[in-house]
């Protein structure tokens, strides 16, 4: 495997490590439910995507052949997660959850 | 369409999903790949409901490059939203009137705008077709709602003529 690749994968990596992160903090520190539903949801589009292509890359690079499974699994995060959400938030709206001004 | 192929859309992407799962490994899941794609939405087309017939791929594929370029943009926004103080975030419920009737092409407007970060869909009201949206950081509600139109509904508009 080349330097270049590693770095590569490497990058992809800490991209999505850091949304990831990023998203938890904002879901620790967000003040009511409707912001901290934007927290994890955003975490799973990016921080998931960029981890998953470093995955699709690495095992292309070293294992035989090319590694697709990881292309499904973002196709059917990108699928889920605004459904979630979007269940999520309808049932908060119903139950009025608090809103912080 | 023919008996055969009720949905050809989802026929290419159970093919295209069982191809990759497998990594094309060996004809075999080729064979299998098309045995399910024919398979599949034949025996479940009953469940699906109706949908627009005719779709635009250029315009699709635009579409789809806008989102992904869009995620990547407020990701990094809500990112420095997240970690500055918490008092400049002025977040909003914003109503987005649609200029569409279509339950499939709205619900696909919907999870774009929960997609893309900053912005979650909450309802579709059909009675008046609002588009109900929280979003994380509003300065301008109008300037919201007129990305949301012009980025989002629009194309969609545009690639399946409704």
């Amino acid at each position: 495997m080349s330097i270049w690749v590693e770095y590569l994968i490497s990058f992809l990596i800490l991209v999505g490590a850091g949304f990831t992160l990023l998203g938890s903090i904002g879901l620790a520190r967000l003040p009511d439910f409707f912001m901290r539903v934007h927290g994890p949801t955003k975490t799973t589009t990016l921080g998931v995507g960029a981890m998953v292509m470093a995955s699709a890359i690495y095992f292309s690079v070293t294992g035989d052949g090319i590694s697709l499974h990881e292309i499904v699994a973002t196709v059917f995060l990108f699928i889920t997660a605004p459904v979630s959400a979007h269940l999520l938030t309808k049932a908060a709206l119903h139950i009025a959850s608090r809103v912080s001004k | 369409m023919s008996r055969l192929l009720p949905h050809p859309a989802l026929s290419v992407a159970i093919f295209l999903v069982w191809i990759a799962l497998n990594n094309a490994s060996s004809t075999g899941h080729f064979i299998l790949a098309f045995i399910l794609a024919i398979g599949l939405p034949v025996l479940t087309q009953r469940f699906w409901p109706e949908r627009p017939e005719k779709v635009k791929l250029l315009p699709a594929i635009r579409l789809f490059g806008i989102v992904l370029w869009d995620i990547l943009l407020a990701s990094i926004g809500v990112a420095k939203l997240v970690l500055g103080p918490l008092g400049k975030v002025k977040p909003a419920f914003v109503e987005v009137p649609l200029d569409m009737q279509d339950p499939f092409v709205g619900t696909l407007l919907a999870s774009i705008v929960s997609l893309t970060p900053g912005t979650v869909s909450i309802d579709i009201d059909r009675s008046r077709w609002v588009l109900q949206v929280h979003a994380l950081n509003v300065d301008d509600a109008e300037t919201l709602i007129k990305s949301i139109k012009t980025r989002y509904e629009k194309p969609l508009k545009e690639i399946f003529s409704c």
